[in-house]
């Protein structure tokens, strides 16, 4: 037996998938360096949420009961006490429950997303269109929420917090109201600076998600895949939107939660 | 001009099942987020350490789902899944080193 199957192809029982002619992942080339681009995407966003826990472990934490907190640049803020405002109850505590409609309006895009894939494959055009437009709405309601966040965290609410400046060779304490680069009213200055850092630069992949989903939006509306045979491409593009809400999840869970 | 631009395709009707995993998939995130937010009001401040691994735990349960059924990586290859997920290996070393590090700093500060 296993001498007639060698006569008949003699090279190819010694060949492993890995000497060439064929695809050892199984996946196209644009997939596949989708997926190392984003491996090294997720290094860049560990590397901002690990510093963040370095400079967090290095300051002093709150020391008293929760009751009684409140904001000082001498210690690291309680996450939930800094973000406790939603649009149009303004004065009511709500903490993160803001943060939570974001989480969730996120999540739904994906799943949008993931249906649109879906209908790529079964070659549904008019589904293909009507998620992804889903998608894109969703994503754009995120970044609108999160620049109301922006906006409220640099105006600030409540009462001054003091903070202890050297200046002209004696030092005096000025009050701080809103949050910028270089102090701010809930903590420490390099609080507010990651929060700008690490929620703008995933604000940043949320837009360019947006406008690669529109372009791709575009594409499959003037029947370009149609006539390609497939929508490989709203596979690529769900990749990146995907890896944009698991960002999230971990950005959600290490700066708003713990 | 429209006729010329669809050649010959033929659209499948919905793969119910699939559909249904996905659906369920969403559902479990959304019941996971709000575990999370269930934990952050219920468990006292005071138990800093056990909040931490219970937030840590529900976010690798979220992150598994999220790539494994949205981004399909659990129906890849296994020489594709394993080159994504051993690199990983060094954001775990990097976390370890670098909050030791904070925790040195700190105490230098004091």
């Amino acid at each position: 037996m296993a001498n007639t199957v060698s006569a008949v192809s003699p090279a190819s029982s010694k060949k492993s998938i890995w000497d060439g002619g064929q695809s050892p992942l199984k996946a196209s080339y644009g997939k596949l360096m989708m997926w190392f681009f984003l491996l090294s995407d997720a290094f860049t966003f560990s590397a901002l949420l690990i510093t963040y826990g370095l400079v967090r472990t290095s300051h002093t934490a709150y020391p008293g009961a929760i009751e009684d907190f409140k904001f000082s640049t001498e210690y690291w803020p309680i996450p939930e006490k800094v973000f406790e405002a939603v649009p149009f109850f303004h004065g009511l505590p709500a903490p993160l429950v803001f943060v939570g409609i974001m989480t969730f309006i996120l999540i739904l895009s994906s799943v949008t997303m993931v249906l649109a894939v879906e209908a790529g494959h079964r070659m549904d055009r008019k589904d293909v269109e009507k998620w992804m437009l889903w998608t894109i709405v969703g994503g754009i309601t995120f970044l609108a929420c999160q620049a109301w966040e922006w906006s409220h965290f640099i105006h600030g609410t409540g009462v001054p917090t003091m903070m202890k400046v050297f200046e002209n060779g004696q030092w005096s304490e000025i009050p701080i109201i809103g949050a910028g680069l270089s102090a701010n009213q809930y903590g420490p200055p390099d609080f507010a600076a990651f929060f700008f850092f690490i929620t703008g630069f995933h604000g940043t992949h949320v837009l360019s998600g947006v406008l690669l989903n529109f372009l791709i939006y575009y594409r499959v509306v003037t029947g370009l895949y149609d006539r390609r045979g497939h929508y490989e491409m709203v596979e690529k593009v769900g990749l990146y939107w995907h890896f944009v809400d698991l960002v999230w999840v971990f950005v959600f869970t290490f700066f708003y939660l713990v | 001009m429209q006729s010329e631009q669809a050649p010959n395709i033929q659209v499948k009707p919905v793969n119910k099942a699939k559909v249904n995993k996905l659906v369920r998939t969403a559902v479990l995130l959304g019941i996971v987020t709000l575990l999370e937010f269930a934990v952050a009001f219920s468990v006292p401040h005071e138990m800093a350490t056990l909040r931490v691994w219970i937030f840590i735990g529900m976010t690798i349960v979220k992150a598994f789902y999220i790539v494994a059924e949205f981004m399909h990586l659990k129906y890849e290859v296994k020489v594709l899944i394993w080159s994504i997920l051993i690199p990983m290996i060094f954001v775990v070393w990097m976390l370890v080193a670098f909050i030791y590090e904070g925790g040195s700093i700190f105490d230098v500060r004091q």
